[in-house]
């Protein structure tokens, strides 16, 4: 499953969500940028990474090699000749389709900030964990974390997962110009019209000025 | 503009909770946070402290992740302080 936008100019981005948790926090934010390329003309679609969202494959069963695999997949089948990947997007998107990197994350950073949540939750109700305990049941067990149940391999793999060198160029939040803060710092999924007007110029001034 | 840190630290709150900044200026010592505000749970906390380590630049340990420097904005900021300190 997708969502699309059609355009009229010869480029096709593939593009590829934020991870876990950030999600929802980040989807209104890439829905908002590809309504603004569609409207410059510019074709988009956002695949639905197996195990979430309409996904049927459970999510436990996944592995980021299997989110890469799918997100070339994607690439291939909707012809995207470039890539917009958000937040931990950047850690699956198809290496060699150039394009760009919005607030890329590593691997470790998502890790952390879910494990955090579950040690905070977890004193509240009265029990210690430790995240190197935890961490070692996860990478042999799987672990629930954000009320998501993530797999033995994909938390091994997000351990070590860090932005790799690819033909995409980072964009940092900082360069979208603006005041507010990153949506996925957000407690609340929400939305930033300046941030989605900015992001969506920048990808499409650089569609325009062609290759560096 | 070089910020205190209360100010940036009241700045980085607004954006977790999408305050407007006039809202954030009113926090005082006993301004309930985790716990009391039902959208600050475990995971907003959890990004919160990924946020305060890049924007301070500091490392918080496992064995500070407890609720009680978080209850409210009076024990945040003086975590923060305390973290800065060193």
């Amino acid at each position: 499953m997708a969502l699309t936008f059609a355009g009229q100019t010869p480029w096709r981005l593939l593009i590829v969500p934020a991870l876990f948790d950030e999600a929802p926090r980040l989807r209104r934010f890439t829905v908002e940028v590809m309504r603004r390329l569609a409207g410059a003309g510019i074709a988009s679609a956002l695949p639905d990474l197996p195990g979430t969202n309409e996904s049927l494959a459970p999510l436990a069963a996944q592995t980021l090699g299997d989110w890469r695999l799918a997100m070339l997949g994607a690439a291939r089948h909707f012809g995207a000749t470039h890539v917009l990947s958000v937040c931990g997007g950047a850690l699956i998107a198809p290496a060699t389709l150039p394009g760009w990197r919005y607030a890329p994350v590593s691997g470790g950073t998502l890790l952390r900030t879910m494990l955090r949540a579950r040690l905070l939750a977890a004193r509240e109700a009265g029990r210690d964990e430790t995240s190197e305990a935890l961490l070692a049941r996860g990478k042999a067990d799987g672990l629930v974390l954000a009320g998501l149940a993530i797999g033995a391999s994909c938390i091994a793999e997000l351990t070590d997962a860090i932005v790799p060198d690819a033909a995409q160029r980072d964009i940092t939040h900082e360069q979208l110009g603006v005041t507010s803060g990153g949506l996925w710092l957000r407690a609340e999924p929400g939305e930033d019209a300046a941030q989605a007007d900015a992001l969506a110029a920048i990808v499409a001034v650089g569609l325009k000025a062609g290759p560096p | 503009m070089i910020l205190s840190t209360d100010a940036r630290l009241r700045a980085l709150l607004g954006e977790v909770l999408a305050l407007p900044p006039a809202r954030v200026a009113a926090f005082g010592p006993d301004t309930e946070l985790f716990g009391a505000l039902p959208e600050l749970d475990s995971l907003a906390l959890g990004n919160l402290l990924g946020a305060i380590e890049l924007r301070f630049a500091v490392t918080i340990h496992d064995d500070e992740v407890h609720a009680e420097h978080f209850i409210t904005y009076g024990a945040l900021a003086a975590f923060v302080q305390s973290k800065l300190a060193g």
